[in-house]
């Protein structure tokens, strides 16, 4: 039997490869079956990206064949197949493709799609853990601005009204500041 | 000017578990507001990147040495990847990439990798807690004077959805001889990946590993805290350990004379050799290693000789001055094993 590779020298080695279920039976001489052991390794290699791509591609329940079937060239285009994100100018066929976010943007440009995505990888959707500094000091305002309100409360319950204005200008402060914070 | 960086502290065989775990490693992907993603910036905008960073974070001036990978030969990237101080993925395309290296050689911080910045920290042994209180410090601190990009649903923002959360990536580089040995790995590592870890041979393809060395990491970032995942992975990490030392105990008692003739022999090829091929020195490397730890070596060595011939007999380090060819480096290769047993 000759080599499937370079039909000259004789098969030394014969390889039996199953792929989705198909078998593959492949006969190689010494030499060809150096260099093949070299690609496989390369395919076996397979990236984060493009397992990522396969998901982002394939399993949202969205159909491409369906939907280039069904749809006209304007319906498509103001799909949200189509969307682009504004912080970068990714589209979701980028993304998809490449297995990538461009810029932090993009989380909110594609958020509808990314619930799904994150649960398919990590099993969950939501966060917990480490925050980030700016947000750890919003939580510790808000915890403030909420035992001032009870205090201010219970001033206002004992009829100390001088006491409970101070309370509530106090937390105006707190409220202000958070909120020129958050448009930074 | 890179040189001889494989004298450095983390690396010494000295921390706890070292007769398993060879080191450990901590890792976080950050990204920043208002710039693009790496993937998708141009050189122009990751040099704006990499100029607010040094003008924002100039506390790490005292204690880091701020290098662009531009200006390193091909060789010196290879000797920061061969150390595991920087990436591959920060190997590639050095155009805007640039390294912060701290004078100890065992925190980097990798400027416009996949991610904005990954901050790593490797220490000898198993010490995540400790790795963990220094690099959370350190975050903390670029967090400090630069935003970082972050959302309260998902979490910190990265390149790859595989990052996504908390952007930690914890791993330790297990030396298992005797699991392997005994054909018990497959089974063990394949549990393993039910508690969402990862397992790699380090060398080698496959589970298969050269040196016997393995990488189990964390796979998960979304949805566990640092602090669980850090829990999680050391606590399956102490029963591969435990394993591994059962297994060791257990050859020991019931095949000793091969086990000894076994390291000896690999001894004596280390030692009297005047060619080695890196999987071949890896091989009889693993094994002289397995019976120091086991007391089977005739000789003594110093426990420091694997981590660091591991790092020194890869053809960065061992090319540094030349342009060696595959024979040489073999010879050379031979040379500095010879010398060192």
């Amino acid at each position: 039997m000759l080599c499937d590779n370079c039909h000259q020298n004789e098969a030394a080695v014969h390889l039996t490869r199953i792929i989705n279920g198909k078998k593959e039976e492949i006969h190689l001489c010494e030499e060809c079956a150096k260099d093949n052991a070299k690609l496989n390794t390369d395919q076996n290699d397979l990236s984060v990206q493009s397992l990522l791509a396969g998901i982002l591609n394939n399993n949202f329940g969205f159909d491409q064949t369906k939907f280039y079937q069904q749809n006209t060239l304007e319906d498509r285009q103001s799909s949200s197949e189509f969307e682009v994100c504004p912080g970068c100018g990714l589209s979701y066929q980028e993304f998809a493709s490449k297995g990538l976010f461009g810029c932090s943007q993009c989380f909110n440009t594609f958020s509808e799609r990314l619930d799904n995505l994150f649960k398919r990888i990590h099993g969950n959707v939501r966060h917990s853990g480490k925050k980030v500094h700016y947000l750890k000091q919003q939580e510790a305002t808000v915890i403030e601005i909420n035992d001032l309100k009870a205090a201010m409360e219970k001033a206002v319950a004992v009829e100390n009204f001088e006491k409970a204005a101070e309370l509530r200008d106090k937390i105006h402060a707190l409220q202000k500041n958070m909120e020129a914070d958050g448009n930074d | 000017m890179i040189n001889n960086l494989s004298d450095q502290d983390w690396l010494n065989d000295s921390g706890p578990e070292k007769d398993v775990i060879l080191s450990s490693r901590i890792r976080l992907a950050r990204n920043f507001n208002d710039f693009k993603f790496p993937n998708q910036s141009s050189k122009d905008e990751k040099d704006a990147l990499l100029s607010e960073m040094c003008s924002k974070l100039d506390f790490l001036a005292a204690d880091y040495k701020f290098t662009l990978m531009e200006e390193l030969t091909e060789n010196e990237r290879n000797i920061l990847q061969e150390e595991h101080l920087i990436s591959k993925e920060h190997l590639l395309s050095p155009a805007g990439k640039a390294l912060f290296l701290n004078n100890d050689q065992h925190i980097s911080l990798m400027v416009n990798e996949e991610d904005h910045l990954r901050i790593q920290i490797l220490h000898a042994g198993l010490s995540f807690e400790h790795l963990w209180e220094i690099i959370d410090q350190l975050d903390d601190q670029i967090d400090a004077r630069l935003q970082y990009a972050f959302s309260e649903k998902w979490g910190y923002l990265t390149s790859c959805p595989t990052n996504v959360g908390t952007g930690i990536r914890v791993s330790a580089m297990c030396h298992l001889p005797a699991l392997s040995i005994s054909g018990r790995i497959d089974n063990i590592l394949g549990t393993v990946g039910k508690f969402g870890l990862t397992v790699r041979g380090v060398y080698g393809e496959g589970s298969g590993s050269v040196g016997e060395i393995f990488q189990i990491s964390n796979q998960i970032t979304l949805g566990h805290s640092e602090h669980e995942i850090i829990e999680n992975l050391t606590a399956i990490i102490i029963q591969i350990i435990n394993e591994e030392r059962k297994s060791r105990e257990y050859l020991v008692r019931n095949n000793f004379l091969e086990l000894k003739d076994n390291v000896n022999r690999s001894y004596g090829i280390l030692k009297y050799a005047y060619q080695l091929s890196e999987t071949e020195a890896l091989k009889y490397l693993s094994r002289v290693k397995f019976g120091l730890d086991c007391n089977l070596l005739a000789e003594k060595l110093d426990n420091n000789f694997f981590s660091e011939l591991l790092f020194k007999i890869r053809p960065a380090h061992l090319n540094y001055n030349n342009d060696l060819n595959q024979n040489n480096l073999n010879k050379k290769r031979a040379e500095l094993i010879r010398n060192k047993l």
